[in-house]
């Protein structure tokens, strides 16, 4: 990604974590002469990032996960879970689960929102961790290439839930299913709590995201976008498999998405009784 | 079997005509440039595809087959009759293989047809539209001229009509867009941004040509060489130093500071990739390439 003296910098500024570089090596990727792979992932840059990240996984946030064997250690699959937080620190977190705690480790392509892409620096950092504009024909070429895909139903809208509501789930698009359906791959539901806590947004500014070209700018208790250190509860449910050629009427689909919904309301109320200690983790029903 | 040839003194033209003289065919090229080294086995008509001279060539020589190479790409070049060469040699090519019993035609045309954008997938298929045309309006000759090449798959289905998207060369001769982008010691990047690049090695797409031309191709096909690298490691593999400006500066200083003079619907090809699947090339063909990433790039590199 950088010429030698920028890689020196960035050496010394994210030292590379060598648990971290032995699990991406670990990872079920083929790199070219280059380390990069058919996707443009690229193992070094991989490495950086993701060491820089596990401290922030780690210790500037706590995540308690739990029934990430549910989640499949080979083969195509989705993520589907709630959105929820001003910023999507959850799907981070999903990743850090996913990169820093399963075993093996697996690497989630997360379909992001097209804006981030036009970002610079952003773009670049998606395009070598393998995070793509969600777009059906790459998501479907991704799930017959045997990944694993990261998908939240409510797309932006769910990010921009203001703390108040950041456990509940708004409308949920059917492309995720349709997509199951068509390439035969379970889903694998998730609920993610605390992310309402993390980055309390009181307001969303419309207006001026639009003129900064994102779809909102969040403004938080605190004024600024700095999420505080907090501990979250991600919960991975049994897989669900559906039946299915993708092209049912809106109808049909629709009911299978509320089935996905549910699980995944279901899976958030559990985590927010464990949170609250309502619960103690032997009661879990993933 | 006489395979005739447009555009055959260009630097890709003149791998064509070698391998295809390898193989054993009989070659024969019109171009408006002279080819001064050529090999004597292959004559060369200095003649524009649109001109009568050029329909003499088929006329005379009864071509079994025909290669069709003369497309004016150099992006830099805006030369005023470019839409003209493009899209109405073309034309002429296609007509002229009708009219002249030519069995097999191959369009040797870019994988750029399908555009970069922010939401553009990887690995696009033949099946897919043009997205960005109309962002980068010196580009639409190219589109146009692929379009219309593919008509010729309905219009004279008695010609098997091979429609090429190949991605980017890169080899010892320096040439083509990747090539002339290269060429300096300090390549100017767009800050922020690093598409993937997909290129073949130029022997490896001169071969993927003739292929097509052996196995009586008829259809719409992406080819491309190893796995896409991403552009700023391909800058640094060919010993180029990166440099990085902010999209505005970019912009600003196109044509001048000694920035290349690109159109301004060019930046978005240095900032998204445009990656294409090639299987059902592969599968039709058999063709593998022979130079991988590496190799490609270093034969860029160490040529003088």
């Amino acid at each position: 990604m950088s010429g030698r003296c920028e890689a020196t910098l960035l050496d010394n500024l994210f030292p590379i974590d060598p648990e971290v570089a032995a699990r991406i090596e670990a990872l079920d990727l083929q790199f070219n002469k280059f380390g990069v792979d058919p996707y443009g992932i690229d193992k070094n840059d991989l490495i950086r990032f993701v060491s820089a990240f596990a401290w922030i996984y780690r210790f500037y946030f706590k995540v308690d996960v739990y029934g990430l064997d549910h989640v499949a250690s080979r083969g195509r699959g989705i993520l589907i879970g709630n959105h929820s937080g001003g910023v999507a620190i959850d799907g981070a977190m999903v990743m850090g689960s996913m990169l820093l705690d399963a075993e093996p480790p697996r690497l989630p392509h997360a379909m992001i929102d097209k804006f981030i892409h036009q970002f610079p620096g952003a773009s670049q950092l998606m395009a070598r961790t393998g995070q793509f504009t969600g777009n059906p024909d790459q998501a479907k070429r991704l799930l017959r290439d045997e990944r694993l895909l990261l998908v939240f139903p409510e797309g932006a809208r769910g990010t921009a839930k203001l703390a108040k509501d950041a456990d509940s789930l708004i409308e949920f698009g059917t492309g995720f299913m349709r997509l199951a359906l068509e390439t035969k791959s379970p889903i694998f539901p998730f609920g993610f709590v605390g992310g309402g806590e993390a980055l309390p947004t009181i307001a969303n500014l419309k207006r001026l995201g639009r003129l900064m070209g994102v779809p909102y700018i969040p403004v938080t208790k605190w004024g600024l976008l700095i999420p505080k250190p907090t501990r979250f509860q991600l919960l991975y449910g049994r897989p669900m498999t559906f039946e299915g050629t993708g092209h049912e009427s809106d109808e049909v689909v629709n009911a299978m998405v509320n089935r996905v919904k549910e699980r995944i309301h279901d899976l958030i109320q559990q985590g927010r009784a464990l949170r609250e200690k309502r619960i103690s983790e032997e009661e879990l029903v993933l | 079997m006489k395979v005739l040839v447009t555009g055959i003194s260009g630097k890709l033209g003149r791998l064509v005509g070698l391998e295809l003289l390898r193989r054993g065919y009989d070659v024969v090229g019109i171009d408006r440039r002279p080819w001064p080294e050529g090999p004597p086995e292959i004559e060369v008509h200095q003649a524009d595809i649109r001109k009568r001279p050029a329909e003499d060539v088929f006329r005379t020589y009864r071509p079994d087959a025909a290669i069709h190479m003369a497309t004016v790409t150099h992006l830099v070049h805006q030369s005023p009759d470019r839409m003209r060469v493009n899209l109405n040699g073309t034309r002429a090519f296609i007509q002229h293989c009708h009219s002249y019993g030519v069995k097999q035609a191959v369009f040797a045309g870019r994988h750029t047809f399908y555009g970069a954008a922010a939401d553009s997938p990887l690995y696009h298929t033949e099946d897919e539209p043009p997205i960005s045309a109309h962002a980068f309006p010196e580009l639409a000759d190219l589109v146009a001229a692929d379009l219309y090449a593919a008509s010729a798959l309905w219009r004279y289905p008695e010609i098997a009509t091979a429609v090429l998207r190949i991605v980017y060369t890169l080899g010892p001769s320096r040439h083509g867009t990747l090539g002339t982008f290269l060429k300096g010691p300090t390549v100017p990047l767009v800050m922020g941004f690093d598409p993937l690049f997909h290129f073949i090695h130029e022997l490896d797409a001169a071969e993927a040509i003739v292929t097509a031309v052996a196995h009586k191709l008829h259809g719409i096909f992406n080819v491309s060489g190893p796995t896409p690298v991403p552009l700023a490691t391909i800058v640094r593999a060919a010993g180029r130093r990166p440099l990085r400006m902010p999209e505005a500066l970019f912009r600003m200083g196109l044509g001048r500071l000694g920035l290349p003079s690109l159109p301004a619907g060019a930046i978005d090809h240095l900032k998204y990739p445009i990656v294409v699947d090639s299987e059902t090339f592969r599968r039709a063909t058999d063709f593998r390439y022979s130079y991988d990433e590496r190799e490609t790039i270093n034969s860029f590199r160490t040529a003088d």
